[in-house]
């Protein structure tokens, strides 16, 4: 019942936050002042690429499409609705191609990088957090230093420098793009192998950033556990390490699983932009590019994709916790 | 009242935060070299007498430009970091104190903005507004960045509310606004200054971030700036790191230093963390060699401590 009680509330939680964001995503850009329809019209007719009757046709399109005639509330109906039917609208800058079909070529490529990323980054960090807080000395030492240091460097930093360490100064893997030029997505070794020693650089970049973040964190809580008193009432019972180790771990390992959704938000972030220094075929290209050529329908796409993720895995992550944290249930049941 | 007692890691984590902080506000002045719109090269010039460190893509002194980014992003961070903990403590001072529906409204608004990703809004704002100044910028990711300060500042006003000296000073007729000034904000003091040393930090981080997705500030040039246009002009590919590893590793440090900067005060105001000194105050009261941690380890920890 009170499992119940907890992911009833936590589901109106989000369904709230979502239905801000999609407000907030729907009315910002329609804040700019000037009419983006008119801008874009001009940008194509100065760009010498459509005239006249085309021009026209371009116009009445976006403007029946976003239903810019009409009043906002009716404006916003039809954005859900064509949310709900996975419409995304049309992009501006690529003019009859759907923002939709962008984003489902681009999305693999940001999944297959960042979903690894994330998992092994978590289990890595966590079991170097743990054993440099129980093993203390010099491993402790090093580790705590260089995970604070990997974990505060911003992502795209350390992919720049691997980048130009790796594929330039030294050249071992390649510089750019997802998969080598000639070839193009399909399923033969030779596109396989190519996209692989593509990914390596992107990955490590990611990955490295997050073990630290993530030992960091459970290296503290650790610490804290270590030093609670029933750690030091096992001491004093003579429990092996071992089993000591395990009871830390099993308490210090809560708030890590919180940490884990939060960190999926500021990778994202994060990833936009080490896409962008990889020129990997993802999100965060796609976004860049929508950006300099001021393609809003590509943007308002990508950001509302961007929310949907990080609320599910916020959403999914306490659920989790509402399993296996009776605390919080019980707590959250009381309060509201 | 005893005086805190820093690590070596504080000293060295302000000493590099300093020196950066020097290096934009006076470096200018003490290097009066070129200005940083001004040409001096051509596409890439490697480091030289004149340029130090070499010029950018539009043949403009990396080290001037470098100045310029590290204050202006210096600037973006102290406004946006100060903003974002302002409202924070204020929107949880006032939920944490207030209770009841107060308390209900604005806890809502702060798990829905926590929810939704901040650099999704920054996105769209940054994206919807016509020219973004350095002010207007440091203001939208203040507007951003606020609601982990309020969530953790009114989870703390909660537990302090309760304590006995709040109802004294209730029973003794003060006002509400006085108390919560007087009576509750000084115990939180030790955690509004760690949130607003990440909040500097997490600000330059989102300029920086912003900038390198194309928008940044429009009046200037700022390290993420400087990043986005050596991208955009593929240094890292023609090998020009003068151009690109200045900011880079500016702002690794710049991040880096405030990181430690926080994790030293939380050891301050924290004693839990300090293991060493922890585990050294058991053995005194027990006796040594009544716990199992070895003196070596001890020492060690204690050495490593100084060291930072």
């Amino acid at each position: 019942m009170k499992l119940r009680r907890y992911l009833l509330g936590k589901l109106a939680w989000y369904l709230g936050a979502l239905i801000a964001a999609l407000i907030l995503n729907f009315i910002l850009p329609r804040l700019v002042p000037g009419n983006p329809v008119d801008a874009i019209v001009s940008n194509l007719a100065r760009g010498g690429g459509a005239q006249g009757e085309q021009l026209k046709n371009i116009q009445t399109h976006y403007v029946h499409q976003f239903g810019l005639d009409q009043s906002m509330l009716s404006q916003f109906w039809t954005y859900l609705k064509n949310l709900a039917h996975g419409n995304l609208g049309t992009s501006f800058a690529q003019y009859p191609a759907s923002v939709r079909g962008m984003v489902d070529q681009a999305l693999p490529w940001t999944i297959a990088l960042q979903l690894p990323a994330i998992l092994i980054g978590w289990i890595v960090g966590n079991i170097l957090g743990a054993i440099a807080a129980f093993k203390a000395g010099w491993f402790d030492r090093g580790a705590f230093l260089s995970s604070l240091f990997l974990s505060s460097m911003p992502y795209y930093c350390l992919a720049i420098l691997l980048l130009y360490l790796l594929a330039v100064a030294y050249p071992v893997l390649p510089t750019s793009g997802g998969y080598a030029f000639g070839t193009s997505p399909e399923l033969s070794i030779s596109f396989i192998s190519s996209a692989l020693s593509h990914y390596w650089l992107p990955f490590l970049s990611l990955v490295l950033v997050f073990i630290g973040g993530q030992a960091v964190g459970m290296r503290s809580m650790a610490i804290y556990e270590l030093g609670s008193d029933y750690v030091n009432f096992g001491r004093g019972l003579g429990l092996p390490d071992k089993r000591i180790v395990r009871y830390v771990f099993r308490n210090a390992m809560l708030p890590q699983v919180t940490g884990l959704a939060l960190s999926v938000g500021t990778l994202v972030g994060g990833a936009l932009v080490t896409e962008l220094v990889f020129s990997y075929p993802g999100i965060g290209s796609l976004l860049f590019n929508g950006i300099s050529q001021n393609d809003y329908p590509v943007i308002q796409g990508i950001t509302l994709i961007i929310t949907i993720a990080v609320l599910g895995a916020n959403f999914i992550v306490d659920v989790i916790n509402g399993f296996i944290d009776p605390r919080i249930r019980s707590a959250e049941a009381g309060e509201r | 009242m005893r005086s805190a007692r820093f690590s070596g890691r504080f000293y060295i984590a302000a000493a590099i935060f300093l020196a950066i902080a020097i290096l934009a506000v006076f470096g200018p002045m003490i290097f009066n070299g070129h200005h940083p719109g001004q040409q001096v090269g051509g596409l890439y010039d490697g480091p030289s007498s004149s340029a130090w460190l070499g010029t950018d893509n539009l043949g403009h002194d990396v080290f001037a430009n470098l100045m310029a980014g590290a204050r202006t992003s210096l600037e973006i961070g102290f406004v946006a970091g100060a903003g974002a903990t302002l409202i924070g403590v204020v929107v949880g001072l006032a939920a944490g104190y207030q209770g009841g529906l107060v308390d209900n409204i604005l806890t809502g608004f702060t798990n829905v903005m926590l929810a939704i990703p901040s650099i999704v809004v920054l996105i769209l704002v940054s994206d919807s507004l016509p020219t973004r100044g350095t002010m207007t910028l440091a203001l939208v990711i203040a507007a951003t960045s606020w609601p982990w300060t309020a969530r953790a500042v009114r989870a703390q006003t909660t537990s302090v509310k309760t304590r006995e000296h709040i109802d004294v000073a209730r029973l003794s007729g003060a006002r509400t606004v006085s108390i919560v000034a007087w009576d509750v904000l000084p115990y939180l003091l030790s955690y509004v200054a760690m949130a607003f040393v990440l909040q500097i930090s997490g600000a330059i981080l989102a300029e920086a971030g912003l900038s390198l997705l194309g928008l940044g500030v429009s009046d200037g040039v700022s390290l993420g700036i400087m990043l986005h246009w050596s991208l955009a002009w593929e240094s890292v590919r023609v090998g020009a790191w003068w151009a690109f590893v200045p900011p880079t590793v500016l702002l690794t440090l710049i991040a880096f230093s405030l990181l430690m900067l926080q994790s030293s005060l939380d050891e301050v105001f924290n004693p839990r963390l300090r293991r060493g000194k922890l585990r050294r105050t058991v053995a005194f009261v027990v006796g040594p060699g009544a716990t199992s941690a070895p003196e070596a380890t001890v020492a060690a920890h204690e050495e490593l401590a100084s060291e930072r």
